[in-house]
């Protein structure tokens, strides 16, 4: 299930309607991403996440498919939030159950890794010196870059 | 066809979006680029630095050899930084 929304959103009310009723699911691994009152050494007092709505919409239905396809999923959700959002705020949340842990643990960090590097979200930080775009990371691509078809070890 | 402009792309060119009609001849992501770039100071700026700029093409990430029609809706932004 993917959600694009301005709105906060409960963790423990998401989780509890996402596993509700599936008692095939064993193990269940959540990520949830806050907003840090430091960047680069800088203050920031608020951030803006600006996206592309279309394209976010089709970028998650497909990352989450290809979640579906790699892993024996039982259910699996991505919650991103966009809008001004201050440091202790939740940003995006990410969900993947299954029958064991090991897909369940795989399936959110691939579904997290390939959030950062695929769906159109962009960061404009409030910062002591104004306002910033932040710049991608040559971090979050690497982490993606793992779960690339090739590498046997991301085909379960 | 319709151009959409995110981040600082946005606000270099000072647009969010805008229809166009390129000349014939030019029939590819890079092209459009190319044609893009010659068309202002504020354009010149924002695309001068290719390696920054990612395109979707109908939302879908393209590259410059893409090719792009008269109804694509065609999207610049820079890397993207969610999540």
């Amino acid at each position: 299930m993917i959600k694009v929304q301005a709105e906060d959103f409960n963790v423990g009310v998401e989780l509890a309607a996402l596993t509700s009723g599936n008692t095939a699911i064993g193990g269940l691994a959540v990520f949830v991403g806050l907003v840090r009152d430091m960047a680069g050494g800088s203050g920031i007092s608020a951030m803006t996440l600006e996206h592309y709505p279309a394209m976010t919409e089709k970028m998650l239905a497909e990352i989450e498919t290809e979640a579906k396809e790699r892993w024996p999923l039982e259910a699996s959700l991505i919650i991103h939030r966009y809008g001004r959002l201050e440091p202790g705020d939740q940003i995006v949340m990410v969900a993947a159950a299954s029958a064991h842990r090991e897909a369940a643990f795989e399936a959110c960090q691939f579904l997290m890794d390939w959030l950062k590097t695929k769906a159109p979200f962009w960061k404009l930080e409030e910062t002591d010196q104004g306002a910033q775009w932040v710049d991608a990371r040559s971090s979050d691509d690497a982490a993606a870059a793992r779960w690339v078809k090739q590498d046997p070890d991301a085909a379960e | 066809m319709k151009l959409l402009y995110f981040a600082w792309l946005k606000t270099k060119t000072g647009l969010s979006e805008e229809d166009v009609s390129p000349p014939e001849g030019v029939a590819t992501v890079g092209e459009l680029l190319t044609w893009l770039e010659g068309r202002g100071p504020e354009f010149a700026d924002a695309l001068s630095d290719r390696e920054a700029i990612r395109v979707a093409v109908n939302q879908s990430f393209a590259k410059n050899s893409d090719p792009i029609g008269p109804n694509d809706e065609i999207a610049l932004f820079p890397p993207v930084t969610g999540g």
